[in-house]
């Protein structure tokens, strides 16, 4: 299937977007959660708040810019951390083979078959730990699948003839699998990192919707969009906006990471 | 016996796999009441929730509960009740957790049912369509569709189409269930809808690769050059391609299940998945733990359905498990 190769510029842009706000929100818009009560809830269009102001008279879009930051640094390391168990534990299952693989494929097989948003509410709700707490749950939580990537790729690789050539030279295990066999997984991985941020961008930002994960007064689209949910008639930029965001954010990781997936796997079938 | 008994037979497997579920729902009911210990601060404490404490009130709590004998009796305690239908007490609503939930399930069953049949009816035919016309301007757009579907959180989605149908538009309500039937589907569409589209995704595109996968198969070109009508080739591919669409299905009731959390605090619906987040927040162990269980013996008791389903309609699973 082709699809033009504008792709990857056209969701370039949002999220260099995002990009500059999470870096730069602090001197683009510095007073974003600076609250005006008495002004209150003023609708798109006021002088000065071009999409209107928030219960407590922030403006929305300066919010939703400051909101970028805790929406998108903890997916980061929610997809960096799950990757790195990932590899870890799916090379182990996959070289080693034997009950190590038996007894990694039934954990990840376990976490699998759990509901992600249910799990992170009860057990990040209960404990109470706030941000990274939130994210080293979701790390745990990710996990399992990038587990299975890592270990069907370590295997698919394993009984290529390059791997079996090393191993008749005499090469040692751990050589074969650091210096042969990761280099040709780390493609996958990485694009499959990109895919994890989006989903886990969903899974923090849903959660600070209902409440949880950012602490109270820290901006977030989560909890922006959990706000503005009683906003919807007297200023309904206060949903538009930080729903747009995340919507956009998510599409143009999705299709870009979709983008290089099916770049490698091209890549894979020509070889 | 060993007819019945023997490897590979029907009624092998199902023992088999009824013994792994009541295993699973085993381990799964432990860490559920392990939830009341590692919830930090006092469980007694916890259990009183913000009700006035005293030192007889918590001696009461602690007896009732078994909190001072050794972890595992108070967990067969605990479980005893579960398996006579016996969640405990609300803290925050001091009625029985049964009651609480059997005024809200029916209320997320329906959402639940209603998404299914949405995704069912939508995303399959839909998959199938773009299959067959692979690599087209249509397919594309729609798989570009599905990727942003897939991709976009359900109460972002909620709440643009909240704005757009409920208060611009203002064909749909934006708040309440309805009462009677017909008022309870023109209430739940916007949620069911919300709730279908993310999983409506995963589902057609799991139709689109299956119909591709089998028409690559040599049977197809068999069947074309033996100048079959497209119409008996159709119907053949259809059936070989069902197979793992209809066997995702259960697997995707189990997930909307478990997905109307999200859907249902949008939407100002009170179900079960509302009550769980609100308990949450309130700490209401007993009905945090009730709703827990719950779900995961819906979800594993589907998987178990869905693995007999399979077992029966494709022959070449009962052989392989036979070999």
């Amino acid at each position: 299937m082709k699809r033009p190769p504008m792709t990857p510029v056209i969701c370039a842009i949002p999220l260099a977007v995002v990009a500059i706000c999470v870096v730069g929100a602090r001197w683009i818009v510095p007073d974003a959660t600076e609250q005006d009560i008495l002004f209150g809830v003023a609708p798109a269009g006021s002088p000065g708040h071009r999409f209107g102001t928030d219960q407590l008279g922030r403006d929305i879009l300066q919010l939703a810019i400051a909101g970028a930051r805790s929406a998108v640094v903890g997916p980061i390391f929610i997809a960096l951390g799950s990757m790195l168990l990932g590899l870890l534990l799916g090379s182990l299952a996959g070289y080693l083979g034997g009950w190590v693989d038996l007894l990694l494929t039934k954990y990840a097989d376990l976490l699998l078959a759990l509901p992600t948003t249910l799990i992170a509410l009860v057990v990040a709700g209960l404990i109470d730990g706030g941000y990274w707490v939130t994210v080293l749950v979701l790390v745990v939580l990710f996990s399992p699948t990038d587990i299975r990537l890592i270990r069907g790729s370590v295997l698919a690789q394993s009984s290529r003839p390059y791997i079996e050539s090393a191993k008749v030279l005499g090469l040692g295990k751990s050589r074969i699998m650091f210096r042969h066999i990761l280099p040709n997984v780390m493609p996958i991985a990485l694009a499959t990192m990109l895919l994890n941020v989006a989903f886990a961008l969903v899974a923090m930002s849903s959660l600070s919707f209902l409440g949880l994960g950012v602490g109270p007064g820290v901006p977030d689209w989560g909890r922006q969009l959990s706000d503005g949910r009683d906003l919807l008639g007297r200023n309904s930029a206060a949903v538009i906006v930080p729903g747009v965001m995340i919507i956009a954010t998510a599409a143009a990781i999705n299709l870009l990471g979709d983008w290089i997936q099916e770049r490698l796997e091209q890549r894979a079938r020509q070889r | 016996m060993s007819r019945y008994f023997g490897r590979g037979t029907v009624l092998r497997f199902t023992l088999v796999r009824l013994a792994a579920t009541a295993l699973l729902l085993v381990a799964v009911s432990f860490v559920v009441f392990a939830l009341l210990h590692l919830t930090p601060g006092d469980p007694a404490r916890n259990l009183l929730g913000p009700r006035v404490s005293s030192p007889e009130i918590l001696a009461s709590i602690r007896a009732q509960y078994h909190l001072d004998d050794p972890f595992l009796s108070q967990y067969f305690h605990w479980l005893g009740g579960v398996l006579h239908g016996d969640f405990g007490t609300s803290i925050r609503s001091n009625t029985a957790v049964t009651t609480l939930l059997a005024d809200r399930v029916v209320l997320t069953a329906q959402l639940a049912a209603y998404a299914f049949v949405l995704t069912a009816v939508v995303a399959i035919p839909v998959g199938i369509f773009a299959a067959s016309r692979a690599g087209s301007a249509v397919d594309r757009t729609i798989n570009v569709g599905a990727i942003i579907g897939v991709g976009a959180p359900s109460y972002a989605v909620g709440l643009l189409l909240l704005y757009v149908f409920g208060v611009n538009l203002d064909v749909f309500p934006v708040y309440g269930s309805g009462d009677g039937f017909l008022d309870r589907i023109w209430h739940l569409s916007l949620p069911a809808i919300t709730l279908a589209l993310g999983i409506g995704a995963l589902v057609f595109k799991l139709t689109r690769t299956a119909v591709l996968g089998e028409l690559d198969q040599h049977y197809v070109s068999f069947a074309v050059s033996r100048g079959l009508s497209p119409q008996q080739v159709r119907s053949m591919v259809l059936r070989n391609a069902m197979i793992p669409v209809v066997t995702s299905l259960g697997l995707v009731f189990a997930f909307l299940f478990g997905g109307t959390i999200l859907v249902e605090i949008t939407f100002a619906l009170q179900g079960i998945g509302a009550l769980l987040a609100s308990s949450v927040t309130f700490k209401d162990i007993p009905v945090v733990q009730a709703i827990t269980l719950l779900t995961a013996a819906v979800i594993a008791l589907t998987a178990l359905a869905v693995d007999l389903f399979y077992f029966a309609a494709d022959p070449r699973v009962r052989k392989r498990a036979a070999a």
